[in-house]
């Protein structure tokens, strides 16, 4: 102690505190996000032989864009820390393994049974810690579907449109509409931001929010339109050219049927 | 009924009571002298002349259905929760004006159905009087003595657009809401008095608290008063005017051919009045329009995605996507004297809405001064044999497809999975080649049909049957057509360009020198109709069989 008061005045102690206090706020910071990040990684109980068998399909099936151990290649970035949630993602709605270089990875037929998604979820997340597959209780659909809806039109309806038909975003790529997403789908997209979407983490927007946002997408989807026949959600265009091809042409055919009996 | 022609006329009796008190009626308001002028009133029937009836019985289910709405509606900015039967909004903060169109929607009988009833019969009624006009336009129903009818017409288009737009907004939804943001971001482009204009129509800051009370007095008030004025006076001159036809045998300048008015067309007026209710009513009770519910509330923070107008204010929101913010390193935002000059907004918003406009308003005076023709005209035209005209009104209607179809970008690019970026770059090539293409392309399909129909008329159609001379020559078998189907072939004028003329003081001034250019381009290329000396020629050896009477039997042999 003695000493070190003795050295309070050395002309490089302002320099050391500085130091030190930079340290220790850089530190606290480091922590504070790591406690968001962990909270969004409540590892999963993956079991070993998962994660090996996992290495192997991934080595079979991902490597060529992803390179071995994940660690990326000019064809695919890496994926060291993307979390099981974004293979899960990923693998579960068809995107993964990218069928074509594009603007954006289509949605297609998925190509591996729950097992190898799961199993690959595991390799990946064993490779560095990130989003996990999300808890059940947060899938149930059982939260404020109202809450939900004004959180969404928020934060997803400029992209998505507030009725989640989709939308347009520039050079070809797209948000899709979201009806037949799955809940677990629908919360790994919100905590792994895929391609072009932003990541909503849970300081963004809490798991129990997220929950909420989940129930109202699933209520739209299930109540049956009011209205009648939907005409795809698309608004006011959509409705403008049914009334002109479908409207339009019926009273023309009364029309031509009022007046050709005279001629 | 009445067979006495003495002079002391005796009081006609009625036998029934029915027939006393129409007789009651009649003798005070003259009920029977009405019917007698407008019974006679001859209305030549074509399906293309029905546009403005559908127009007319649109507006009488608008006024119906929306006179149902005003019982439940509440123009209020209030703050509310919701507490409606639709659950996802339950609780959630809005409007009263939003959530009693909810109630409106879910929890009043029939409410929904009357809903969708109305914002269908907005969109047909614009639509029609749309399609209306266009009939008018390419068949030269505008000219004298009717170009004060097509002014009065444009007027109402613009009142129907202003009826519909003061509508969409009344929900107070989040869709609707962003369009009058937009609308709001066009005023406060306007330079100096923008913002001004702004905060008077709003009562403040956007969005305030004051706009929906104030569009919902236009909505049901004003614009609904000055479009049944304009439609009065718009029907007066058309019973003043009597109703044009098209071209064929027996019909000319000074007599209309076809049905009177009653009782055959009026009773089918009045059936067709009930199929397109019946056409509305089915589409309103099958097909969802304006789902208020899945936009959510008006919150100024939120934009959705595929926000667009109504289809008729469609072109206005797609010249503005077409309008690029940039070109290279020039920006159409200047800072004047501490005012920030908008063109990036102003222009799109305003110049092409402003050129069909005026355009459209002036037509007749404008083709009146380059044809000089100052007759009246109560035939029409086919739209072929007006090449010029035709084809002057396609590259406008294109114009306005290139700004409409704009206004869907985003659709296009998502359902065609083709790039948003690709799509704009398009319509903006086409918003200036597109019109050209198409002025082009429809005077030589004009033409072409034009030259068509001469052959035709001189040489018969064609029928397909091939025909083997003694010689061994094939030739193809033309059969005549007609009288009355070659009338409408030679029935027509095909004035030739008229070159300037001296005024009184003999001098050809610059303006008739542009007039003579003008009519140069508007007459240059044209088809002359087959002349009765032409005919002769082309017929004349076929001896007498071609006689005024000749009909459909008379198809033989013409060779
Ligand atoms: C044809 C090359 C290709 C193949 C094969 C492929 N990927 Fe990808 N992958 C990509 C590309 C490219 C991206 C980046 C996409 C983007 O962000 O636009 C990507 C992204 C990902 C992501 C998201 C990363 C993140 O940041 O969230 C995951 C997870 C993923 N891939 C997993 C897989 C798995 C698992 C497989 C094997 C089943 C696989 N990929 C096969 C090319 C490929
Ligand atoms: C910046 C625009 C943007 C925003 C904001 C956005 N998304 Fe997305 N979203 C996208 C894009 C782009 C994709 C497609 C990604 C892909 O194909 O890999 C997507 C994909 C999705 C998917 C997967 C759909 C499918 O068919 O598999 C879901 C679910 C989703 N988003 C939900 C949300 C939710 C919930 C929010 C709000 C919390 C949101 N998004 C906000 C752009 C966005
Ligand atoms: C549905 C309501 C209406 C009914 C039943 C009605 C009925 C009548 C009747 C029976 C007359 C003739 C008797 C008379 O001269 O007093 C008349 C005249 C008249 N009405 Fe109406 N009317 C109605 C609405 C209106 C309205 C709204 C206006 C004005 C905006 C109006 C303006 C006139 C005028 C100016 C006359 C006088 C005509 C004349 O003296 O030659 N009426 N009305």
């Amino acid at each position: 102690m003695k000493a070190l008061s003795q050295k309070r005045r050395h002309p490089l102690a302002a320099v050391a505190l500085l130091l030190l206090g930079l340290l220790v706020t850089g530190g606290l910071y480091a922590v504070a996000t790591n406690v968001n990040q962990a909270q969004a990684s409540t590892t999963n109980n993956f079991t070993a032989s998962d994660t090996a068998e996992g290495e192997k399909l991934f080595a079979a099936n991902c490597a060529t864009c992803h390179g071995m151990g994940a660690s990326g290649t000019d064809a695919g970035p890496s994926l060291v820390g993307v979390g099981a949630a974004a293979v899960d993602f990923q693998v579960g709605t068809g995107r993964m393994p990218m069928q074509m270089n594009g603007p954006q990875a289509y949605k297609k037929p998925a190509q591996f049974n729950d097992e190898q998604t799961n199993q690959l979820s595991a390799y990946v997340a064993s490779l560095g810690a990130g989003p996990a597959l999300p808890e059940e209780s947060l899938l149930d659909g059982g939260g404020d579907a109202a809450k939900g809806g004004e959180l969404f039109r928020v934060n997803c309806a400029m992209c998505h449109n507030a009725a989640a038909a989709g939308g347009a975003l520039t050079r070809g790529k797209f948000a899709p509409a979201l009806d037949g997403v799955s809940s677990k789908h629908i919360y790994e997209a919100m905590v792994t931001g895929p391609q072009n979407m932003p990541v909503f983490n849970d300081a963004n927007i809490s798991p129990d929010d997220k929950r909420d946002i989940i129930t109202f997408l699933k209520q739209i989807e299930t109540t049956s339109s009011p209205g009648g026949a939907e005409l795809g959600a698309l608004g006011p265009v959509a409705e403008g050219l049914f009334i002109w091809v479908a409207g339009l042409g019926v009273i023309i055919g009364f029309t031509i049927w009022l007046t050709s009996r005279t001629s | 009924m009445s067979a006495a022609t003495t002079t002391a006329e005796p009081a006609f009796v009625a036998k029934t009571k029915g027939g006393q008190i129409t007789n009651f009626v009649d003798e005070r308001v003259g009920g029977s002298g009405i019917l007698r002028e407008f019974g006679r009133k001859v209305f030549p029937d074509h399906w293309s002349f029905m546009f403005g009836e559908v127009a007319l019985y649109s507006f009488v289910i608008l006024l119906m259905s929306g006179t149902f709405l005003t019982f439940f509606y509440d123009p209020s900015m209030a703050e509310t929760h919701y507490t409606g039967s639709y659950i996802p909004l339950q609780n959630v903060e809005m409007s009263v004006a939003y959530s009693s169109s909810l109630n409106i929607s879910f929890d009043i009988r029939g409410g929904l159905f009357m809903r969708q009833v109305h914002h269908w019969a907005a969109l047909l009624f614009v639509a029609s009087v749309a399609v209306h006009m266009l009939r008018v336009f390419f068949t030269g129903a505008f000219r004298k003595p009717r170009e004060m009818n097509w002014v009065v017409g444009s007027t109402l288009l613009i009142l129907a657009m202003a009826a519909g737009f003061t509508g969409y907004s009344l929900p107070d939804d989040l869709l609707s809401g962003n369009g009058l943001r937009i609308i709001d971001g066009v005023i406060k482009s306007i330079p100096v008095v923008g913002t001004f204009i702004s905060f008077f129509l709003f009562g403040g800051e956007f969005p305030g608290t004051a706009v929906i009370g104030r569009l919902y007095v236009l909505h049901i008030l004003l614009v609904p008063a000055l479009i049944l004025l304009m439609i009065v006076a718009h029907l007066f001159m058309v019973v003043v005017h009597k109703h044009t036809q098209y071209p064929g045998p027996g019909r000319n300048d000074g007599n209309v051919v076809g049905y009177p008015l009653g009782p055959v067309y009026a009773a089918k007026a009045g059936g067709f009045f009930f199929i397109v209710f019946g056409v509305i009513a089915l589409i309103a009770g099958l097909f969802t329009i304006n789902p208020i519910w899945n936009y959510g509330p008006y919150d100024p923070s939120p934009v959705s995605a595929g926000t667009q107008p109504d289809w008729y204010i469609g072109f206005v929101d797609g010249a503005l996507r077409l309008m690029p913010g940039v070109i290279g390193d020039f920006h159409f935002e200047f800072v004047i004297f501490g005012f920030v000059l908008s063109l990036n907004v102003l222009l799109p918003a305003l110049i092409p809405a402003g050129i069909l406009f005026s355009v459209m308003f002036t037509y007749p005076w404008i083709e009146q001064w380059i044809t000089k023709d100052k007759r009246e005209h109560h035939v029409l035209d086919r739209p072929r044999n007006a090449p010029t005209r035709t084809a002057i009104g396609m590259a406008g209607f294109v114009w306005y497809c290139v700004m409409w179809a704009a206004a869907a970008s985003d659709l296009i690019a998502t359902h065609f999975h083709v790039s948003l970026n690709d799509v704009l770059y398009w319509l903006r090539a086409l918003f200036f080649i597109g019109p050209i293409i198409a002025f082009i392309v429809t005077k030589r399909i004009a033409l072409a049909l034009q030259r068509k129909d001469r052959e035709i008329a001189l040489h018969g159609r064609e029928t397909g049957r091939i025909v083997r001379l003694p010689h061994g020559e094939f030739i193809e078998v033309h059969a005549p057509v007609d009288e009355y189907k070659r009338y409408k072939l030679v029935g027509f004028e095909s004035p030739e360009p008229l070159p300037a003329q001296p005024n009184e003081n003999g001098v050809v001034d610059g303006s008739e020198k542009r007039r003579a250019l003008l009519s140069k381009w508007f007459f240059e290329d044209r088809v002359a109709p087959a002349t009765p000396s032409e005919l002769e020629a082309a017929h004349g050896h076929h001896g007498d069989h071609e006689a005024i009477d000749s009909s459909a039997d008379n198809k033989s042999i013409s060779r």
